[in-house]
């Protein structure tokens, strides 16, 4: 089967790819090839920040339901593995022997913690909440969502206002791994007769119901799966820093996510991880500018930052991306348009049911 | 020109593809317990606040049919096919499909029984291509599951293609294949109507529900959409309800007409009866 076969290269491929990056944040490097402890923080977040904008494209992108509490489900999915690491990680580690395996079993099913926790808080919020539109759902998410960080902000037992220190770290593999789980999922939701349910909710309601399309049972199970994501990227973020406070959660972060797929092109999946990547990056970037003439302009990078972005939304208002893909099918499509095989434009504004013979007799009249 | 959008070349090779399948599974889904209505209302009542928008509502659409429901401005039709369709709950009242009391369904469900329908201002879905709108609503029939899609499972290839083939087959019949890769919303408004029909049919239905049809439409479009809808109801052993405003259209395709004016039945009968009935021409012309 060679389409397997292609998949399984390609999935190899991206694995060598991230076992290398991981390897050149070690300390001793790959060959000779290193990244600063800097860098590799911000390829972390980016990898996070990849995960989150994916999944969160998947409800608002592609649902067209306007969600913006997703910092709170990621809280959930942090939270929730945190103390499944901190009360039960370390015993099950040593029953397992310590090492690598135990490390990795642990936080596998820390993962799973954090994305089963999240999935059914989506539940919980997605399906009052799903009953509103527009404007109305997106307040309401954004409640939930501060409930969310006040209630975890009151429990004592995940620290309460003092933070919560999580052992265990996270490498880039696991981001990364992730990251692209996040992607592949997304993406065959998307194309199948699920992703064709939520896309036509996100056109028109009406006519997907007329279609026999529950539209409150996939709203409800696209927030479901968005939300167990962005608990995944909150358990990852959670191991990663290894000290949870809420502040990490407000809705700004929420918004984060939002600039991200909004930036990038919502409905486009490559819209989302271009946006995660952009909007993690660019403001590390404008730290680096220079000073001219004794003035910094680096001290201006949060005004440059903001003023790029309206200047983005200014002239590309549907994102940088739009709904399309950026992928490799301009190659293939580029070789298999054969001679003669004309665009339909000139069929266009033909009357109904009218057929290329009929043209003659059209003008006969 | 006035002849029918004849793919006869379409028609000789597909007569036993799937289309013809579904058309006899649809002929065969009769109950004997209806006699020979598909669809029935039983004094279906809607009021909004204090306008009674459809007043004790009488209808019995027998199967095979293609029947038309008239009547001026205003009177109340389309929220007669809301009702049908779920959009409205009737006040009081009863709605039967194929035996089984249908209101108080949800619009998805009743759909799932086997009524679909077009809408009077087209709904496309903007953002998919001709043919995912198509598949959209094979949402019905799809056998694949949300773990089929992520992990890709031979059940999953399987089933898209033959939802796939099952469309392209629908779209040729229409001669919309051709466009099958373009976006839905950039066809030609005739074509836009044709295909909000193939969308219709591909959820298999045993009862479409056509909203002003030929609305927009010019005399030739309209002569070819008479000849559709009649090979729409032999090729499918369809039911067919339409509503509509062009007398043209309604007396050269429906063989029974049910006028209504302010919300209540005003005249049932064959076309030339209802052409001549006094009730009929006042609530048109006026007194």
């Amino acid at each position: 089967m060679p389409g397997f076969a292609k998949k399984l290269a390609g999935a190899a491929a991206i694995l060598v790819a991230l076992i290398a990056v991981n390897a050149m944040m070690s300390r001793t490097g790959l060959f000779g090839f290193g990244l600063g402890a800097y860098e590799t923080e911000v390829l972390m977040l980016v990898g996070i920040n990849v995960t989150l904008a994916v999944s969160l494209n998947l409800i608002n992108g592609f649902t067209g339901q306007f969600s913006i509490g997703h910092a709170g489900f990621m809280a959930i999915g942090a939270y929730s593995s945190a103390y499944f690491t901190v009360y039960h990680g370390q015993d099950l580690e040593s029953v397992l022997g310590g090492g690598t395996l135990g490390h990795v079993v642990v936080f596998s099913i820390a993962i799973l913690v954090g994305a089963v926790v999240a999935g059914l808080m989506g539940l919980l919020v997605g399906v009052p909440s799903l009953r509103l539109r527009g404007d109305y759902l997106a307040i309401v998410t954004l409640g939930f969502a501060e409930i969310i960080r006040i209630v975890i902000l009151n429990l004592d037992v995940v620290g309460g206002a003092t933070g919560f220190s999580v052992p265990g770290s996270v490498n880039f593999l696991w981001v990364g791994v992730l990251a692209v789980i996040t992607i592949v999922v997304v993406r065959n939701i998307v194309k199948s007769d699920t992703g064709r349910a939520l896309i036509s909710i996100r056109e028109d309601e009406l006519a997907a119901e007329a279609m026999g399309v529950n539209t409150t049972r996939y709203k409800v199970l696209s927030f479901v799966i968005g939300s167990a994501f962005a608990g995944v990227a909150g358990v990852l973020f959670g191991h990663f820093k290894r000290f949870l406070a809420t502040p990490d959660f407000t809705f700004i972060k929420s918004f984060e996510v939002i600039i991200m797929i909004v930036l990038g092109g919502m409905g486009s999946i490559t819209g989302a991880v271009l946006g995660a990547i952009v909007i993690t990056i660019l403001p590390e970037l404008l730290r680096q500018l220079p000073s001219v003439g004794g003035f910094n302009f680096a001290d201006l990078r949060l005004v440059i930052y903001a003023a790029l972005l309206i200047v983005i939304m200014l002239t590309r208002p549907q994102g940088v991306l739009g709904e399309r893909e950026i992928g490799f099918h301009w190659l293939r499509r580029a070789q298999k348009a054969p001679e003669g095989d004309r665009q339909v434009g000139d069929d266009k504004g033909v009357p109904i049911a009218q057929r290329a013979g009929d043209t003659e007799e059209v003008e006969k009249r | 020109m006035s002849g029918a959008p004849e793919p006869s070349d379409v028609r000789a090779t597909k007569e036993d593809g799937v289309i013809a399948e579904a058309a006899r599974t649809a002929r065969s889904g009769e109950t004997a317990a209806d006699g020979d209505a598909v669809l029935r209302t039983d004094k279906a009542t809607i009021k909004f606040g204090g306008l009674v928008a459809v007043n004790a509502l009488d209808m019995a659409v027998r199967r095979g049919e293609i029947y038309g429901l008239i009547g001026p401005n205003g009177a109340g039709k389309t929220t007669v096919f809301n009702l049908l369709t779920g959009v409205y709950k009737p006040t009081s009242g009863e709605i039967y499909f194929q035996g089984h009391r249908v209101d108080g369904l949800r619009p998805y469900e009743i759909s799932r029984r086997g009524v679909s329908r077009t809408f009077q201002n087209i709904r496309l879905f903007a953002g998919m291509t001709v043919l995912e709108n198509v598949m959209t609503a094979c949402h019905r029939h799809a056998r694949q599951n949300l773990l089929d899609a992520v992990l890709r499972t031979p059940r999953f290839a399987k089933d898209e293609r033959e939802h796939r083939d099952f469309c392209i087959e629908l779209l040729e019949i229409f001669n919309l294949a051709r466009f099958k890769d373009e976006g839905g919303t950039s066809l030609a408004y005739g074509n836009q109507r044709r295909l909000e029909i193939v969308r219709a049919l591909a959820t298999q239905p045993q009862l479409l529900l056509l909203d002003e049809p030929a609305a927009g439409m010019n005399p030739s479009e309209q002569d070819d959409l008479l000849n559709l809808i009649h090979k729409i109801r032999d090729r499918f052993g369809l039911t067919i309800l339409l509503v509509e405003h062009n007398m043209k259209v309604v007396m050269g395709v429906c063989e029974r007409i049910q006028v209504v004016d302010y919300g209540k039945s005003i005249a049932l009968g064959l076309p030339h009866e209802i052409r001549n009935d006094p009730k009929v021409i006042e609530a048109y012309l006026g007194d």
